[in-house]
């Protein structure tokens, strides 16, 4: 039977005792997408991810690949291979046994499982070092190693654990790309289980954020970082100011949340009492003279209490009258506040639809 | 400039137990049991130097028969007990947690708080015609009458592997130990079956171990003494029962040396041998162990 999707997750419950690690998650990849698990650690995606692979199994629910029921069937069955967080290379075997090591279990001849073994390599950027010793090859090598010894079985499915977590800043954020080119040349279906929320924004096609066992929200990475549905996605991915008060009503289809300080801020969404409200940095608009943000329902006067310089994610912290704690916005390094320092007065301001209220 | 000598002298100091030890206890008996094995009785109380010891090993078939006997049984008795102890580690290391470990280990470890000879006259007592195995037999009918389990070689091997399994024991669970479970999950994940798991991934990790385990325990074997002789009884025929008997009952020492000399030569040709064969270094065994 055909089946439209490559991975189906049915109300899926894994208890350990009496805790729900996996609580009644559902939801389905399609073929050749680059699908994120996203949450804290603790947060039951490696369990999830465990499950998928056949190395635990649900208490209740169904895992299924490309239609077939995965349940009862053992994980060197299943169409599915994993990259392990510590990559797990065989340091007993060479490079080339390492990659020809799962054609060879499925009983391809030794010949060919080496001829193949090498053109896979070749693929990944690693012509010639099928001789060497894993234990003699750099971080990246070793994990394109990782992923050569998975795409060479042309599984239904990869999942990759935190493989990026071992690796340094630089080497990180050049993996990221070539990750996603190479998921993109070989049209492999990726499931990719994070808690770094910029490797899941950059490669993903679609981020699951996953919270205590239960997904808050799958979407794209914008409809994510600039719709999200719950607290927990608005203030996980991504950076935000959080403040917290009562819900007041407003003019205008907007909502205002009255702070402790008495002080009202205007924004989008639903709260009947407690409210929390979001604003991320970059909404925050910043001006020497007051007139120019008189546009805008949320206008404050503060000072500058912190540069936080890091090139083009810097920013500021502003002391603001009415909000107990700084309100960050992101510092400007053009116009007329360039150059901007520790103590200088400053107006700044956001729209209603820039600030996110949800119920406390 | 009184320093550098104070120096030397406190070296000096630091090192002499262990020179003591290995000069008096390792060296100078086995340069004197070399000398010794080269002296031929020429007339009462003259001795010469000559070979006619080690000739006598080669002409008296009951010697060197006994002496290949020895070094086939300890090849048999130390793979006997890698077979067993294999699981019983693979347990302890990788299924085993916490308290349970420690018991099983303990539990490895409780026979040798007795002597060896006491271990050995406790499988005298269930083995023999009047002995626990025999008398549980006849009493559930399964056997007409007494049957004597002891002085064969059945018996000799029992013996000699269970007094090897903890020697085996420790250095392999060492050894499984340090494999990351991962790569145990990954060598599954890639569609390995138990067995190739097995063959391919926790065998080689543990090779060190397998070898520093099977060194400990062919050397204990076929240095073992008691043990043949109690459990083997005349059948033993154990070389260590030759060379006690040329120093103890004919009191023929030059005799009992080469004998003595021949059986160092050959357990460490076949130490030697077995670690070409594994392709292990002697370096990385005794890490291990």
């Amino acid at each position: 039977m055909a089946s439209s999707t490559d991975l189906d997750i049915v109300n899926v419950t894994k208890r350990f005792g009496a805790h729900a690690a996996v609580d009644d998650v559902s939801f389905s990849v399609a073929p050749g997408e680059f699908f994120s698990i996203l949450g804290p650690s603790g947060c039951g995606k490696t369990t999830l991810m465990r499950m998928i692979a056949g190395f635990e199994h649900p208490t209740s629910g169904d895992i299924r690949i490309r239609g077939q029921s995965m349940l009862g069937v053992p994980a060197n069955k299943r169409p599915v291979n994993m990259v392990f967080q510590s990559l797990a290379l065989f340091p007993m075997m060479s490079v080339g046994e390492n990659v020809a090591y799962g054609l060879t279990c499925r009983g391809v001849s030794r010949a060919e499982a080496e001829e193949r073994a090498s053109r896979m390599l070749d693929r990944v950027g690693l012509k010639g070092f099928g001789e060497r010793r894993v234990t003699a090859l750099s971080g990246g090598q070793r994990q394109r190693v990782a992923i050569a010894r998975c795409l060479v079985l042309e599984p239904t499915l990869v999942l990759l654990d935190e493989p990026l977590g071992a690796l340094d800043l630089k080497l990180r954020e050049h993996m990221k790309i070539e990750l996603k080119q190479l998921q993109g040349t070989f049209n492999t279906t990726f499931a990719y289980i994070t808690h770094d929320q910029s490797e899941a924004l950059v490669m993903s096609d679609r981020i699951a954020v996953m919270n205590q066992g239960r997904f808050e929200q799958v979407g794209s990475p914008r409809e994510l970082y600039h719709n999200p549905e719950t607290p927990f996605v608005a203030s996980f991915v991504g950076e935000t100011n959080r403040w917290q008060g009562e819900a007041a009503p407003a003019s205008g289809g907007a909502i205002a949340v009255r702070l402790p300080s008495g002080a009202v801020v205007q924004g989008q969404g639903r709260a009947a009492s407690g409210a929390l409200a979001f604003v991320r940095p970059e909404a925050v608009a910043l001006a020497q003279d007051p007139a120019s943000l008189s546009t805008l329902p949320n206008r404050f006067e503060g000072r500058v209490s912190a540069v936080l310089f890091d090139g083009a994610a810097s920013s500021l912290l502003i002391d603001t009258a009415g909000f107990e704690q700084p309100v960050r916005a992101v510092l400007p390094q053009a116009g007329p506040l360039a150059g901007i320092h520790v103590g200088a007065p400053v107006h700044l301001g956001w729209t209603a639809d820039a600030m996110k209220v949800f119920a406390a | 400039m009184t320093a550098k000598p104070a120096q030397r002298l406190t070296l000096f100091l630091l090192l002499a137990p262990a020179v003591l030890w290995l000069g008096l206890l390792i060296v100078l008996p086995h340069v004197e049991i070399l000398v010794l094995s080269f002296s031929e009785r020429v007339a009462p109380r003259v001795y010469a130097f000559g070979l006619g010891n080690y000739l006598e090993f080669f002409t008296e078939p009951l010697y060197w028969r006994t002496f290949a006997r020895t070094a086939f049984m300890s090849i048999l008795v130390t793979a006997l007990t890698l077979v067993l102890a294999f699981p019983i580690a693979l347990y302890i290391a990788r299924v085993a947690q916490g308290r349970l470990k420690a018991m099983l280990l303990l539990l490895c470890l409780l026979p040798f708080w007795v002597s060896e000879l006491v271990r050995t006259l406790g499988w005298m007592i269930l083995l023999r015609e009047t002995g626990v195995i025999s008398y549980v037999l006849l009493a559930t009918g399964l056997t007409e009458q007494r049957v004597e389990f002891l002085y064969n070689d059945g018996a000799v091997i029992l013996g000699l592997v269970y007094g090897g399994l903890l020697f085996m024991i420790v250095p392999l669970a060492n050894a499984l130990e340090s494999l990351e479970p991962a790569i145990v999950e990954a060598g599954y994940d890639l569609g390995g079956s138990r067995w190739t798991v097995l063959r391919r991934i926790v065998i080689p990790h543990a090779m060190p171990g397998i070898v520093a385990g099977s060194i400990i325990v062919f050397m204990l074997t076929i240095g073992n003494f008691a043990t043949p002789v109690l459990l083997g009884g005349k059948n033993g025929l154990w070389f260590t029962e030759q060379i006690y008997a040329q120093f103890i009952t004919r009191f023929n020492w030059p005799q009992g040396a080469a004998f003595g000399m021949l059986l160092l030569l050959l357990s460490s040709a076949i130490v030697w041998l077995g670690l070409r064969l594994t392709g292990q270094s002697l370096g990385t065994t005794l890490k291990q162990a």
